[in-house]
This record gives C-alpha cells, sequence and structure tokens, in this order.
C-alpha cells in the first residue's frame, strides 16, 4: 500500500471516528448497538425454529410500510371502501403488489407467530426467568387478533361484513343487560356501518399499530435484560470464560444477523411465491365472498373467520351455549398467560423431558391445527363432536400441566449447550 | 402404569378424531371446467366483444377502464372506440351502464350485479357452467330456469347462439308410489345459430374476459414473480456462504 | 493457519461480505421503486385530466370563455383584429419582459407573437406565473385602474401582474414569465380539444 493511500484511508477513518464521537456524546449510537447486536451474547446453538422471532419483525415491518402506503389511497367510508380497494387494485401504479403484500403479510403474521410460540412451548422459554417476556408476546398476540380483526373489516367485501358482525355479536353474550349495551357501543350503531367502519379504521392505522410497536421494544428489551434461551435450555449465562463472556454465548452481531439474513431470504421467496402466484391462496388468504361488496342483507352461503382465527372459531361452536362459548373461546387464548406459573418441571426444554410431556405438546399441536381446519368447515354433527374431542385436549394440556409436569420423569440438563461445528 | 393407559387413551382419541375431522365435503354440484387461458388474446379480444354485445346492456363493470383494455388485449384505442364503445363514454372511462338501479330492480326483481370482481368471487367454473344451464321452465318468469343458480332471475340472454335446452329428469318410484323426478341431464331442445362446439366456446372466451378484468394485473404478476425469485436466489447463494464464512469461526 | 492462507480468507470473507451487501442494498432499492411509484398519477387521475373538448363556435369575438383542465382554468379568449393588432405594436413589446416567449412554457405552435396556433383563439393556463393566482380578463382600452396607455390584457389581484392579450408578461410586475400556454388543437372549425396537440391520445 503506498503513503498517499495509507494516509487517505487513515484520514477517512478519523473523519468516519469524529462523526461516531460526535453522536455518541448525545445518542448512545454505539452504546446500544453493543448492548443489543455486538456484544449481545446468544448461545450458539440456535436451531430452526428461532428463525421466527426475527422474521416477525421483518413481517411488522412489512405491514407497516405497506399499510402508510395503502392508507394513501383507502378511503374509510362504507360508500366508498369497496371502490378504493379496487381503486388500489387497478389503478394506481403497483397498488396491486402493495395490496398483495399487505394481504399476505397478515397471514404470514400468524404463521410465523404461532410457530415462534410453539418454538417458546418446546423449549420452555416462557419459564422463569422468561415470564415477562411470555408476557409481553402474548399481549403482543393478542394486539394482533386485534389488528388482524379491525383490518379486516376495511376491504368492505361481505365476509368482512359478516365476519365482523359476527364477533362483535359474541359480546352480546355478557348477560345483565350489559351485552347488548357494549355491542352498540363497539359499532356506534344498530348494525355494522360507516360509523363502525371508520372507528375500526383509526384502530386498525394508529392505536394498535402503536401498542405493537411498544410492545415489541419491551419483548426486545426484556430478552436482552435476561438473555435468550436455547434447544438445551441452559442458561449460558451460567458458565462465563475469563473474558466474562459466556463462553457458549457468540455476539448476535454478526454472527446471527447473518443467520437470520438467510433466514429472511428463504421466507422473502415463499413471500414472493404467494404474493405473485397464489395471492388468494385457494381462498384462504383473500376470502372469494369478499370479492362481493358487503350487503348487510344477504350473508355469504359459507360463513367462517379467517384461518388464523378458527381454532378458537371452532371452539366456540363446540360448545352449545353461547355465552360459555364465548367464555371458553376467551380462556383458550388467556390461558396462555399463565403458562410460566402452570409448568412445574425442573427442566425447559423438551429435550430433556419425559414422554408425558411430549405426548401433551403432541396432542396439543395436534388439536390446535385440527381445531383450525374444523373452524373451516361446516358446523355437521360429525365435525361438531371432533371440535369437542378436540377442545377438550386443548384445555387439558393446560390445566393438567402442574400435575403432569411434575411427575413426568426428566432428564439431567448437561452443563454447556449441545452444539457441532460445522 | 395407569397413567400410561390414560395417555395412551388420549393420544388414541385425538388420533381417532383426526379421520372425522379430515372427511372431505361433498363436492358441491358438478361444474364443468372453464380451461380457459387468460394468456390468450384473440379469446379475450372476442370475449371482450360477447362481454359489450351481450353483457353490458345490464351489467356494468364499474372499475375497467376501456382503455386499460386495449392496452392489455393488444388493441388500439382506436380500434376500442370503434368495437366495443357504442354509448359515447371516452376511452378513460369505466365500463358503465345506462339502466339505473331502480329500473333494474323492477324489470329483473334484482339489480344485475357488477361483473368487475364475478370471476373472484364465483369461480370461473361457475361462470362458464351458469352460461351453459338455461332450461326451459313456464313456471318461471322469464321462461328459463338455471340449473347451476336455480330459481335465478336473469333470462336466458344467449338463447340465439344456444337454442332452448330443456330438462331431462329419470323418474324414481319410491316405497308408496310416488314418483319422485330427479334432475338426470339437459339436452337441445331447440338448436340456436351455434353449434354445441361453438357455443362452448364462445361461453369460454366470455369467461376468459370475465376471468381477466377480475384481476387485470395478472399476468404481469406471474412474470414480476419469477423474476423477483431469481433475484431471491442470488441473494441467498451470497448470503448462505456469508454466512457460512462466518460460522467456521463458532467453534 | 498461516498468515498467507489467513488473507486468502479474509479475502473470500470480504467478498462475500461486499457482494452480500451490494445485492441487499439493490434489492431494498428495487422495493422501493413501487412504492415511489404508486405516488404518480393514478389511472383515474388520468382520466380525469384527460383532454376536454371545449365547443368554440358560439364564442363572440372579444370575449373569453374558462373551462377546466386538470383542475385549474383554461382561458380561451377570441381575439379581434384589433385586438391582435396590438401585439404587434412597439409601445407595447417594448414594455414587456419577454415579448418572443423565449423564457416562457408553451408549445412550439404557440411560440409567436400571438402564443397561438390561430390567432384568433389565445389558450392559456389561468394561473400567474407568480404565486399561482386566477388572473382576471381586462380586454378593454384604457382601463381606470390599469392607466390611460392600457390596451387590454389580463390582471392579477393578488400582486398587480400584468399581461398583455397575449399573456405576455409586463415589465416591473412580480410575475416572471408569460401565462403558460396548454397542449391543444382544433379539431373542426368550431371545435377544440384541450390538453393534447397529437393525433392519438
Amino acid at each position: 500500500m503506498s503513503a498517499a493511500q495509507s494516509s487517505n484511508v487513515s484520514a477517512a477513518e478519523s473523519r468516519k471516528g469524529s462523526l461516531t464521537a460526535w453522536i455518541d456524546a448525545r445518542f448512545p449510537m454505539t452504546r446500544m448497538f453493543k448492548e443489543h447486536a455486538s456484544e449481545y451474547y446468544a448461545p450458539k446453538n440456535f436451531n430452526f425454529w428461532y428463525y421466527f422471532g426475527s422474521l416477525a419483525l421483518v413481517v411488522l415491518v412489512i405491514q407497516i410500510v405497506t399499510g402508510i402506503f395503502l392508507t394513501m389511497n383507502y378511503k374509510p367510508s362504507a360508500e366508498d371502501a369497496f371502490a378504493s380497494v379496487e381503486y388500489i387494485m387497478r389503478d394506481v401504479d403497483w397498488g396491486w403488489l402493495i395490496r398483495y403484500m399487505h394481504s399476505t403479510g397478515a397471514s404470514a403474521f400468524f404463521i410465523v407467530v404461532y410457530l415462534h410460540m410453539f418454538r417458546g412451548l418446546m423449549y420452555g422459554s416462557y419459564k422463569n426467568p422468561r415470564e415477562l417476556i411470555w408476557i409481553f408476546g402474548m399481549l403482543i398476540y393478542l394486539c394482533l387478533m386485534a389488528e388482524a380483526f379491525f383490518g379486516y373489516l376495511l376491504p368492505w367485501g361481505n365476509m368482512s361484513y359478516w365476519g365482523a358482525q359476527v364477533i362483535v355479536s359474541l359480546f352480546g353474550a355478557i348477560p345483565f343487560g350489559i351485552g347488548e349495551v357494549l355491542v352498540d357501543w363497539i359499532r356506534g350503531d344498530y348494525y355494522i356501518s360507516d360509523i363502525t367502519l371508520n372507528r375500526f379504521f383509526a384502530l386498525h392505522v394508529i392505536a394498535l399499530p402503536l401498542a405493537l410497536v411498544f410492545l415489541v421494544i419491551a419483548h426486545i428489551l426484556a430478552l436482552h435484560e435476561v438473555g435468550s434461551n436455547n434447544p438445551d435450555g441452559v442458561e449460558i449465562k451460567k458458565l462465563k470464560g475469563p473474558d466474562g463472556r459466556p463462553v457458549d454465548g457468540i455476539p448476535f452481531h454478526p454472527y446471527y444477523t447473518v443467520k437470520d439474513l438467510v433466514g429472511f431470504i428463504v421466507f422473502a421467496a415463499l413471500f414472493a411465491s404467494v404474493v405473485f402466484f397464489a395471492p388468494e391462496m385457494g381462498g384462504y388468504f383473500l376470502e372469494h365472498a369478499n370479492f362481493d361488496p358487503a350487503d348487510p342483507l344477504l350473508t355469504p352461503e359459507h360463513i367462517a373467520p379467517v384461518w388464523y382465527f378458527t381454532p378458537y372459531y371452532a371452539i366456540l361452536r363446540a360448545v352449545p351455549n353461547k355465552l360459555l362459548g364465548v367464555v371458553l373461546m376467551g380462556a383458550a387464548v388467556l390461558i396462555f398467560f399463565f403458562l410460566p406459573w402452570l409448568d412445574r418441571a425442573k427442566v425447559k426444554s423438551i429435550r430433556y423431558r419425559g414422554w408425558i410431556f411430549k405426548t401433551f405438546l403432541f396432542a396439543f399441536a395436534t388439536s390446535f391445527i385440527a381445531l383450525g381446519y374444523l373452524g373451516l368447515q361446516p358446523a355437521t354433527e360429525g365435525y361438531t363432536l371432533a371440535a369437542r374431542v378436540f377442545t377438550v385436549v386443548y384445555f387439558a394440556f393446560f390445566l393438567l400441566m402442574p400435575w403432569y409436569s411434575k411427575i413426568d420423569k426428566t432428564k439431567p440438563v448437561p452443563d454447556r449447550v449441545t452444539y457441532h461445528a460445522h | 402404569m395407569r397413567i400410561k393407559k390414560i395417555f395412551l387413551g388420549l393420544a388414541a382419541g385425538t388420533l381417532a378424531a383426526l379421520p372425522a375431522a379430515l372427511w372431505a365435503a361433498a363436492p358441491a354440484g358438478a361444474l364443468q371446467p372453464a380451461n380457459n387461458d387468460v394468456s390468450n388474446q384473440a379469446s379475450l379480444q372476442r370475449g371482450a366483444r360477447n362481454f359489450v354485445n351481450y353483457c353490458l346492456g345490464c351489467h356494468s363493470a364499474r372499475y375497467v377502464r376501456y382503455n386499460r383494455i386495449a392496452a392489455d388485449l393488444g388493441l388500439t384505442e382506436a380500434q376500442v372506440e370503434e368495437n366495443l364503445m357504442f354509448t359515447g363514454e371516452r376511452v378513460h372511462d369505466t365500463m358503465e351502464i345506462a339502466m339505473n338501479r331502480e329500473d333494474a330492480a323492477r324489470w329483473f326483481g334484482t339489480v344485475p350485479p357488477d361483473l368487475s370482481l364475478i370471476a373472484r368471487s364465483r369461480g370461473t367454473d361457475y361462470l362458464y357452467s351458469f352460461l351453459k344451464s338455461f332450461y326451459l321452465d313456464p313456471s318461471r318468469p322469464t321462461g328459463v330456469n338455471n340449473v347451476v343458480m336455480p330459481m335465478t332471475a336473469m333470462p336466458h340472454v344467449l338463447w340465439d347462439l344456444q337454442g332452448y335446452q330443456q330438462a331431462v329428469y329419470e323418474g324414481e318410484t319410491d316405497a308408496s308410489g310416488n314418483v319422485e323426478k330427479r334432475f338426470k341431464t339437459l339436452e337441445l331442445a331447440q338448436p340456436g345459430t351455434m353449434s354445441p362446439q361453438e357455443f362452448d366456446q364462445f361461453v369460454r372466451d366470455t369467461v376468459n374476459f370475465l376471468d381477466y378484468i377480475g384481476e387485470p394485473m395478472q399476468l404481469e404478476r406471474r412474470s414480476l414473480g419469477l423474476r423477483v425469485l431469481a433475484f431471491l436466489l442470488v441473494f441467498f447463494l451470497f448470503a448462505y456462504f456469508l454466512k457460512k464464512e462466518y460460522w467456521k469461526d463458532v467453534k | 493457519m498461516s498468515a498467507e492462507a489467513e488473507e486468502i480468507e479474509g479475502g473470500r470473507r470480504h467478498f462475500l461480505l461486499v457482494a452480500t451487501t451490494v445485492t441487499g442494498l439493490a434489492g431494498a432499492a428495487l422495493t422501493a421503486v413501487p412504492f415511489l411509484a404508486s405516488w404518480r398519477p393514478s389511472a383515474r387521475a388520468q382520466a380525469l385530466g384527460a383532454p376536454v373538448e371545449v365547443p368554440i363556435g358560439k364564442v363572440e369575438p372579444g370575449s373569453m370563455i374558462k373551462v377546466e383542465w386538470r383542475g385549474q382554468a383554461i382561458f380561451i379568449l377570441r381575439r379581434t383584429p384589433e385586438m391582435l393588432a396590438t401585439l404587434e405594436d412597439p409601445a407595447l413589446t417594448g414594455q414587456l419582459r419577454d415579448p418572443d416567449s423565449k423564457q416562457s412554457e408553451q408549445p412550439e405552435y404557440a411560440q409567436n407573437t400571438a402564443r397561438a396556433a390561430r390567432p384568433e383563439f389565445l389558450v392559456v393556463v389561468g394561473v400567474c406565473t407568480h404565486l399561482g393566482c386566477a388572473p382576471i380578463g381586462r380586454f378593454q382600452p384604457r382601463d381606470a385602474e390599469l392607466g390611460a396607455d392600457w390596451r387590454g390584457g389580463f390582471y392579477c389581484p393578488c400582486h398587480g401582474s400584468k399581461f398583455d392579450l397575449a399573456g405576455r408578461v409586463f415589465k416591473d410586475v412580480p410575475a416572471p414569465t408569460n401565462l403558460r400556454v396548454p397542449p391543444y388543437r382544433f379539431l373542426n372549425e368550431s371545435t377544440l380539444l384541450v390538453g393534447s396537440d397529437t393525433e392519438v391520445a
């Protein structure tokens, strides 16, 4: 390297250095980068299931960006909403791409979040000391469901309309006259109308996204406070090297940034395959009946919520009593919050648990998927019976957990994580 | 061991409930496949002509612009103005109709739906089968009924092309001696100006056009999709080897 | 590992890092394109902004009609021979900032003294080139307000800009250039098409 070149390089470096120093004196840029990336030590044995956290963040960004651009052309009024969506699809340059990204993103969000949650169940990521991470995560999930529900009304298709009608009517199950008052209060009218659409729009584009972003930050801060769990459920902080760093930890940046980038690209390819080749996904992501405008006088022949709500919808339908059905459906969601205290096993990861937990987890996952399927089917007698069986299995997983997690035979957990260098 | 039995029972119950859950719903009426192809421009052009001649009298396509059709179907705007536009619209306009909704409701008992998205809400096979399944039924105000959509308010608009069909039933005598009529098939009672094959093609072209206007960007969407996936493949290769390179450090 | 082997390793890592970063940035830029392009005038905006046909057969000489095109008023003034005569007057052109429309915006066929394809019809955008107010037609000479040597033209009430009967701006007024001339063509003797000057729309 010639002298001239090297002096150039060092000049550039010092300029860069001084800018960083200037900012750091005023804003903790470098410190935050170190704390959350280059000196955040994550266990080195993350596997396939650990992609979905970062992917959930990616989908959140996709939804926010595409959502902002959709609001630029969408009109939240009963008169114009349906037409404005078609305007976006046809008249706005690239509007179709932005809209399909948003509609696919809604389903992608739930796929990613369900897999992320299942990871937590498998590896005991909700257990002490990560209870708050789990609770923030569950609050994110609740917000996400609300966000999806409000967003689903906005296209003002006939399925949007009747979906909102059915879900809002659920609140009518509350006794002592409270239910009816509540339903009118939510709608702001005596039926799902322009007024309802307008307020759902406000909640969908402002209130819930704000709450989501706040909760996501809290979720990540709580995670970085206690450190990540891993497939072995070993606390890597317990074993530190002479340099004070966990021997089984590696800096998140660059190791997991490059790894997550690979995961992101694979996800992007799958996402693009849906957006470009099957945006309706056979009527599961965009329902056929929603291509008819909302008609308060005509219910679609076969009414079912979007797939990500169907497990709970199946539970609702499995119960022959309206109030009890609603209560059970709510319980099915809320019971997740108590998981850290229901699980009394000494080990976290499924790798060191006994066969009882494995059986229950398998039965639970099966029942969740089966209920999801049943929620999409007409409520025939056979289906309803099946839904009842699966509902029992679903709740048994949680309610029997204090018992079976305690008596289950566990294996000894090693001191170090399992990792084979490639 | 009693506990183990409970769990086995539970697992078995779960598995036993599965087949019931997976039991598929009965087929919802036999529809004939439309087998249309939106990349066939000639078919789309014929379909557009059929649409403006036979549908656009009563049905609008209010999200579809004439100049978009010109661009997508390989026609000039002048050709579209000459062949597809009859009532003094401008080429930038959407396919509206003159008939107002109250009149329509009075004449047909219902407002003929806008057809911009009909292929997306009903499916092409449904439309193809529907348009071919009118049959004579003197009990209906229009004189015809439809197998795919019984009691439809729509008259048999294509009667001069297809002719009139009549329903053929097969009788089935039940235990008490009553004959129950069961629908068997449709047969041509009075031929139209087209042969059945020509008529099928006519309907297929029309449905093809409806499919296209349901989602005018669908061809563009697929071709862009291939390029996006190709890009992602290149990106994947770089990122994958970069990841491997870094992870060599991790022992 | 020898120092040499290490350097090769470092080179490979560096190459992959640069390649991935460049590809990623290119991907981000390409992804941004649809979002930015969605801000262009949509098909509906283009439809609403399509050329308008204006019947001009009944416009009296010396009078003006206004039509709307793309949210702007278009002034169509049918000029009398007397009006046209003033445009050549050196006493007038001496007072103008851009008498030959060199710095102003107009189609080629309107870059002449009359600023028109057919001298009889003046077609201009009724938006002052200063700050966008709407000028007012003051076609009578010797206007009480605009002075004894006023030969007729346009006057902008906002900041006092003055234009002659060809929309040419006077010196010493705030407006920098002549009134804009939109594209237009005559479909026949009594119909003017504003917004397009080519055969194929």
